[in-house]
C-alpha cells in the first residue's frame, strides 16, 4: 500500500495511516513535556532556592540524569508496569499512557536541571530586591519562575526535543502496535528494518518539520515576550 | 505617607560586622533620627553599604545590636532600599511597581492609582508600558525609587543612587529625593560624591575603614571638619 509511493507523496497526500502516527506521537510527546514541566519546574526552583545537606550531590545527580539512557528508562518502566510489577494492576503496559510515563521520566530531569540553573542565576540577581521587599518563599518562587519564563521555554524545548526524538523507551513500553502505540520514531525504526524507506523517510521529514515548527513558534513567542517584558 | 515614628530612631549600639578575618564595621554607635536626610560619606570600602543594609535589616551584626523604634528584629515592612545597581524585574515599568505594591500587601483596588501616582512622581508616566530593563540607567534608578516608595516607607535607604549617572539624570534623582524627604520620609543615603552630600544632607556621617570618624550637621561638617580624615577627604585628597 504505502511502499510504492515516494516519501513526499505520502506526506502531501495526507495519508491517514501516516497522520494517525503523527497525531499519537504529538499526543505522547506533548503530554510528557507538560507532565515533566509540572514536576520539573517546581522541583528545579526548589533545589535552586533551598539549602539542604547533600544539595551539591543532588545537583550533580540531576545533571547526570539528563543523559539517562532511554532503553534503561524503558526497561525500568516496563518492569514497573508489567503484570508482576508494582503498578501492574493498572494494565498500562503497551498503551499510550505507558509511553507518556516513560517519556516523562526521561524529560523531567532535563527540565528540572535547566530550571535549577536558570532560577539560581536569576536569584543571584534578584536576591537583594526580593529580600528587601520581605517577600515570602512562595512569592519568591512565583516571581522567579514568572521572570524566568522566557528562559524556561528553552528548557521545555529541550524536553520536547528529547521526547520527540526518543525511540528506545517507548518501543519497550509501547510495543510499537500498529494503530495503537506506533509513533513516528518507532515506525521509522520498524519501516527501515523492513526496507520500506519511503514511509520511513516521510515520517522523518514530518518529524523534522514538527521539531522545527515548534522551535520556531517558541522562538517567535520568546522574542515577542522579551520585547514587551525585557 | 506614613509617619516615621514607628521605625525611628534607628540605633546602632556597638555594632561590629566581620566576614571571616575581615572587619567591615567596627564598633559603630549611631542614632538615626527623624528629619532631614542623613548622608553617609567615605571612600569606597569604608562600610557605607554594609551600614545601610544593617539599617534596612538585611544583615545581622556580628556583635552589638540594632533597634528600630526601640525594638529589635523588626521586619522591614516600613523600610525600603534602593541599591546601587537595582535589579529590574523582567516586566514593564508599571508592572515593576505593581509587583512592589503586591509584595507590600497594598489592596489591589489601590494598585492602578498608586502606580500612576508613583510613575508621575518619578517622571516615568510616559514610559509605563516600556520594559523596565530597556530603560536608561537614570530611568531605571528613578523606577527603583518609585518601586521602593510603593512600600509606603517611613525610612528610605539609598545606596549611591546617582553613581554612574550623568548630571541631568543625577538632578532628576536628587529632585525626587528632596520631594521624598518633604513627605516626611526619613532618607538615609550613602554617597562618595561630596557635592551631592552637600546638596542633600541635613546630617553627615563620615566612615573610614569601618569606623565612624565624624558626624554632625551638614553645614558645620563642610565648614569646620574636626578630624584629620574629614579634612583630607574634603580637600579631595586620597584617603587610604
Amino acid at each position: 500500500m504505502l511502499q510504492d509511493v515516494t516519501a513526499l507523496q505520502l506526506v502531501l497526500s495526507g495519508d491517514p495511516a501516516l497522520f494517525a502516527i503523527v497525531r499519537l506521537s504529538l499526543y505522547v510527546s506533548f503530554s510528557a513535556v507538560v507532565l515533566a514541566a509540572l514536576i520539573g519546574i517546581p522541583l528545579g526552583a526548589w533545589i535552586a532556592l533551598t539549602k539542604f545537606p547533600g544539595r551539591q550531590g543532588v545537583i550533580v545527580m540531576l545533571n547526570a540524569l539528563m543523559g539517562l539512557p532511554p532503553v534503561v528508562v524503558g526497561l525500568a518502566v516496563y518492569l514497573t508496569l508489567s503484570r508482576s510489577g508494582p503498578l501492574g494492576a493498572f494494565g498500562l503496559l503497551f498503551t499510550p499512557p505507558a509511553m507518556i510515563i516513560a517519556q516523562t521520566v526521561l524529560v523531567t530531569p532535563i527540565i528540572a536541571a535547566l530550571t535549577r540553573q536558570t532560577i539560581e542565576d536569576l536569584w543571584i540577581e534578584y536576591r537583594d530586591e526580593l529580600t528587601a521587599m520581605n517577600l515570602g518563599p512562595l512569592g519568591r518562587v512565583a516571581a522567579l519562575i514568572w521572570d524566568a519564563r522566557f528562559s524556561l521555554v528553552t528548557a521545555l524545548l529541550a524536553g520536547f526535543g528529547r521526547a520527540a526524538a526518543e525511540v528506545g523507551a517507548i518501543i519497550i513500553v509501547g510495543g510499537n502496535i500498529e494503530g495503537f502505540t506506533r509513533t513516528m520514531t518507532t515506525a521509522i525504526a520498524l519501516e527501515t528494518s523492513k526496507g520500506d524507506l519511503p514511509l520511513a523517510v516521510g515520517l522523518g521529514l514530518v518529524l523534522i518539520a514538527i521539531v522545527i515548527a515548534v522551535n520556531a513558534l517558541a522562538w517567535t513567542a520568546r522574542r515577542a515576550g522579551e520585547r514587551l517584558a525585557g | 505617607m506614613r509617619a516615621p515614628s514607628e521605625e525611628l530612631p534607628i540605633v546602632f549600639d556597638g555594632v561590629t560586622v566581620a566576614a571571616g578575618p575581615v572587619t567591615i564595621l567596627d564598633g559603630i554607635s549611631l542614632t538615626l533620627l527623624p528629619g532631614s536626610p542623613t548622608v553617609l560619606i567615605g571612600p569606597n570600602g569604608s562600610g557605607k553599604s554594609t551600614l545601610l543594609r544593617m539599617a534596612m535589616g538585611l544583615l545581622a551584626p556580628t556583635r552589638g545590636r540594632v533597634t528600630w523604634g526601640g525594638r529589635e528584629n523588626v521586619p522591614p515592612l516600613k523600610r525600603a532600599i534602593v541599591f546601587q545597581r537595582p535589579a529590574m524585574l523582567r516586566r514593564s515599568a508599571a508592572a515593576n511597581i505593581r509587583f512592589a505594591l503586591r509584595a507590600a500587601s497594598i489592596a489591589r483596588a489601590e494598585h492602578a492609582r498608586r502606580t500612576s501616582e508613583l510613575l508621575e512622581l518619578v517622571g516615568l508616566a510616559h514610559l509605563a508600558d516600556r520594559a523596565a530593563r530597556r530603560l536608561s540607567g537614570g530611568e531605571q534608578q528613578r523606577l527603583a525609587l518609585a518601586r521602593a516608595l510603593a512600600r509606603d516607607p517611613a525610612v528610605l535607604f539609598l545606596d549611591e543612587p546617582t553613581a554612574s549617572l550623568d548630571p541631568v539624570a543625577t538632578k532628576a534623582v536628587e529632585d525626587i529625593i528632596r520631594a521624598v524627604s518633604e513627605r516626611n520620609i526619613k532618607v538615609v543615603m550613602a554617597t562618595h560624591d561630596l557635592g551631592e552630600a552637600r546638596r542633600l544632607a541635613g546630617d553627615i556621617v563620615m566612615l573610614h575603614r569601618g569606623r565612624i570618624v565624624e558626624t554632625g550637621a551638614s553645614a558645620s561638617f563642610f565648614d569646620r571638619p574636626q578630624t584629620a580624615e574629614a579634612k583630607t577627604f574634603l580637600a579631595g585628597e586620597l584617603l587610604v
